[in-house]
């Protein structure tokens, strides 16, 4: 699973940059976004835009779902699926 | 209404005449002994919440010492501004009229709004207006993030995504309009040695529907207690003229006109408030949903838009912090 290993780095690295202001305080790959309150409805727009930048996708309305981008977990499953489609 | 929400209804159920009295005191209180002030200003959008802060205002006061701010832009519904009238004439109270487009000119509110909104929509210009959006109950599941819905000026309407940038860039102007109102009351508050009287209701107090030193700002707040609600059982209790208590309450800040619900409650106000009482009583998702008339996984996420929202409301509210 190199592709989601990749994914996970970088989608970590955007998230400890953005959201933990780069301090990596052992948030794991599983820990949600929203119960964890680091990531509101900006940060939500910030992710969207930075996964579209970033994999050249287009992220439909009803992709905007927790299932898809709660954790960084969620979200490397999310582009494993995106990008082999 | 069903039955289910008549209960749900009753839960939020006040006493107006208690209640005014209660709040009569405590604006003497704060306004007279705390402040040592005149009297207060109350900034009158036309809506519910500042017609009952200037009817209490006047209640606990007098209308001698009550001084109504009308205070439109050149985007404001006209109504705003006769319905504004409508409340001083009620009340017989001093009301000026301070058009604050210049200063919103001024500060190139609009030009930095388009400018934002030309990113995701580039045709948008001259003749053109636009609001920004949520999505509505019926998308559940989905996070709530900001569109933006634009009308040519031919009528043809388009809705996009925001782009990080455009919606920050937008607020951020947008946010002139209350800010420019509030340096408004604070002139007339200095002029009369007035103490300005805040406008929040208890939704958008603790939910920091507000912006930070717009309305958010004030010396005191006499509904920031009330849900919604009770601020409607209130103002029929006080009288403010029915025109203004049947009207659907919009933020009069967008061109194009914007209700509360689709800004940021997502719900009918009823259910929000409901939405709100029970999470400040830890009722559990299912009960509510039998009170408020809605189904579990509504208000599970209403729940959750509600502690994201309080979240980012601790920094709205927050004084500054002294540091060292």
């Amino acid at each position: 699973m190199r592709l989601e290993t990749d994914t996970t780095r970088t989608v970590r690295a955007f998230v400890v940059d953005n959201f933990l202001f780069g301090r990596d305080e052992g948030f794991g790959d599983t820990d949600s976004f929203l119960e964890s309150g680091i990531v509101d409805s900006t940060g939500v727009l910030q992710l969207v835009a930075f996964l579209e930048a970033t994999y050249g996708i287009t992220i439909s309305d009803e992709e905007l779902v927790p299932d898809n981008l709660d954790s960084i977990q969620n979200i490397a499953r999310f582009l494993g699926g995106k990008l082999a489609g | 209404m069903s039955p289910r929400t008549r209960a749900g209804a009753d839960l939020l159920r006040i006493d107006p005449a208690v209640e005014t009295g209660r709040i009569v005191a405590g604006i003497r209180d704060a306004v007279f002994d705390r402040f040592r002030r005149r009297g207060a200003v109350v900034g009158v959008s036309g809506g519910i919440d500042s017609s009952v802060v200037a009817f209490l205002c006047v209640r606990a006061l007098g209308r001698d010492r009550v001084q109504v701010l009308l205070m439109p832009e050149r985007e404001s519904s006209g109504e705003s501004l006769r319905l504004g009238r409508l409340v001083a004439e009620s009340l017989d109270a001093g009301s000026v009229v301070e058009d604050i487009s210049p200063i919103l000119e001024g500060a190139r509110c609009y030009q930095r709004r388009d400018a934002a909104v030309r990113e995701v929509v580039p045709e948008y210009g001259e003749g053109y207006k636009c609001k920004i959006v949520l999505p509505g109950p019926s998308d559940a599941s989905r996070y709530s993030i900001f569109s933006v819905v634009t009308e040519s000026p031919g009528g043809e309407t388009k809705k996009a995504r925001l782009t990080p940038d455009a919606y920050l860039a937008i607020v951020a102007a947008t946010n002139f309009k209350q800010r420019a109102r509030k340096m408004i009351e604070y002139h007339y508050a200095d002029l009369l040695q007035y103490a300005v009287a805040g406008t929040p209701n208890r939704l958008e107090h603790e939910l920091g529907f507000f912006v930070k030193n717009g309305d958010g700002a004030a010396d005191l707040k006499p509904i920031a207690h009330l849900y919604k609600s009770q601020v409607y059982a209130l103002a029929a209790w006080l009288g403010v003229p029915a025109e203004i208590r049947t009207q659907v309450p919009t933020t009069d800040t967008y061109p194009l006109e914007q209700s509360q619900e689709e800004f940021y409650f997502t719900v009918p106000l009823e259910q929000m408030d409901l939405c709100l009482y029970g999470m400040t009583r830890d009722i559990g998702a299912a009960e509510l949903a039998g009170l408020a008339g809605m189904d579990a996984e509504q208000v599970e996420r209403v729940y959750g838009i509600i502690r994201s929202a309080r979240r980012a409301a601790r920094y709205l509210s927050a004084p500054p912090v002294i540091v060292g």
